[in-house]
């Protein structure tokens, strides 16, 4: 665990409203992991109860919102040094890091074995080593501790399909595993370019981001090679089953929209990127959420039309990698 | 005349009293469905009720197959 943690004092808690308790689970997060885990859900083979389903989607959701409310406790201290994180719960004084704490570790048990009881025990666990992995690996350990923080704490962000696939299936397959490549490759890209524009308030943090610590020019390389190396993975799930060829033609115009962006961030420098107020990597990390949600909905979409039979046997010969 | 009196802070944390009332209502709901889905699930069951009924003996079941 590392020892860096700011000096300073919390404001006094005043009377937490509902609202303030929701905002301690990260709701923008969590609508990010109710949509992932629906769609690992709906497309793994099988069936559950539309009931099972819908406990599963909460539940995988309300993990996600316990280790984000842990998050919040655990950085407390840093939240309210950086402009973004100000007005979060804790540090704006609405909520004690007390409360934060007791909240989060009940979400956690409650989420663990609701969503074991509704699907089985491998989601359960993987939910519960997902909590472990956000609060304990990435809030506590990596974040203050290595600018390769967000590279490895993104894989608690990659899990939710995963998890919704494991809910339906009880199994982990090539799918599975690649829909959480798919996530876990996009964060890094995807974060450092929110650092290149928001440099100031991880400094300021003492976060240890690469832009902290390696300094901007090896953020803008280290963008470009984790785009790279997320194109294979990106269009490796176009050829298992739960692709298909417009999932494919989408993944090659995105990945080629987004390695464009990528590209255009690593030519640029210090000068040129303040002279345009960051226009290009504000308009990459923009990009690169619509990236995610449109390879989700793709994915979607192929499920949905793989029921067409027409349509099924037009994408069966692309589906080279459906065996493994 | 009202038997007891509200203080302040009964009307600061009605809108948190009623969320949580809410969410808790929400819970058992969800419980409910739940027990429901997977007790309908499967083949029909019978409970042993203290009298004998030959459908829940498995030697007269067997019997029965021959």
């Amino acid at each position: 665990m590392s020892d860096i943690r700011a000096d300073m004092t919390l404001a006094e808690p005043g009377e937490a409203r509902f609202g303030d308790f929701v905002a301690l689970l990260k709701p923008r997060v969590m609508s990010l992991v109710i949509f992932t885990a629906l769609v690992g859900l709906l497309v793994a083979p099988g069936q559950l109860h539309p009931i099972e389903a819908l406990a599963a989607i909460i539940f995988i959701a309300l993990g996600a919102g316990a280790s984000g409310a842990l998050n919040m406790w655990w950085d407390a201290d840093i939240d309210r040094l950086m402009k973004r994180t100000l007005k979060r719960p804790i540090p704006a004084g609405k909520v004690s890091p007390q409360d934060a704490m007791a909240i989060g570790v009940a979400l956690s048990g409650i989420s663990v074995v609701m969503l074991w009881l509704a699907t089985n025990a491998l989601a359960g666990f993987l939910l519960a080593f997902t909590i472990f992995f956000y609060a304990v690996i990435y809030s506590m350990w990596l974040k203050r501790a290595t600018p390769q923080n967000i590279v490895i704490g993104g894989a608690a962000g990659a899990f939710p399909p995963m998890i919704g696939w494991v809910a339906v299936t009880g199994s982990i397959s090539l799918e599975a595993c690649l829909m959480f490549m798919l996530i876990f490759m996009w964060t890094p890209p995807h974060f450092w370019a929110l650092a290149l524009f928001m440099k100031s308030d991880y400094h300021k943090a003492r976060v240890p981001m690469l832009t902290v610590t390696h300094g901007r020019k090896a953020t803008r390389n280290h963008i470009l090679v984790y785009t790279v190396a997320l194109v294979p993975f990106a269009l490796a799930a176009g050829f298992t089953s739960i692709g298909g060829p417009i999932y494919l033609a989408l993944a090659l115009v995105l990945n080629a929209v987004f390695l464009q962006g990528a590209w255009a961030i690593w030519r640029r420098d210090e000068a040129q990127a303040e002279a345009d107020n960051y226009a290009t990597e504000k308009r990459v990390f923009k990009f690169s959420l619509a990236y995610l949600f449109l390879h989700f909905s793709a994915i979607l979409l192929e499920k949905g039309l793989a029921q067409v039979p027409a349509y099924a046997d037009f994408a069966a010969p692309l589906k080279i990698l459906e065996l493994f | 005349m009202a038997i007891t009196r509200e203080h302040d802070l009964h009307k600061r944390r009605s809108g948190r009293n009623i969320g949580l009332a809410l969410t808790l209502i929400v819970f058992i709901a969800l419980v409910f469905g739940l027990t429901i889905a997977k007790v309908s699930r499967g083949a029909a069951l019978q409970a042993f009720d203290h009298s004998y009924r030959p459908s829940l003996d498995p030697d007269h079941v067997r019997f029965q197959q021959r």
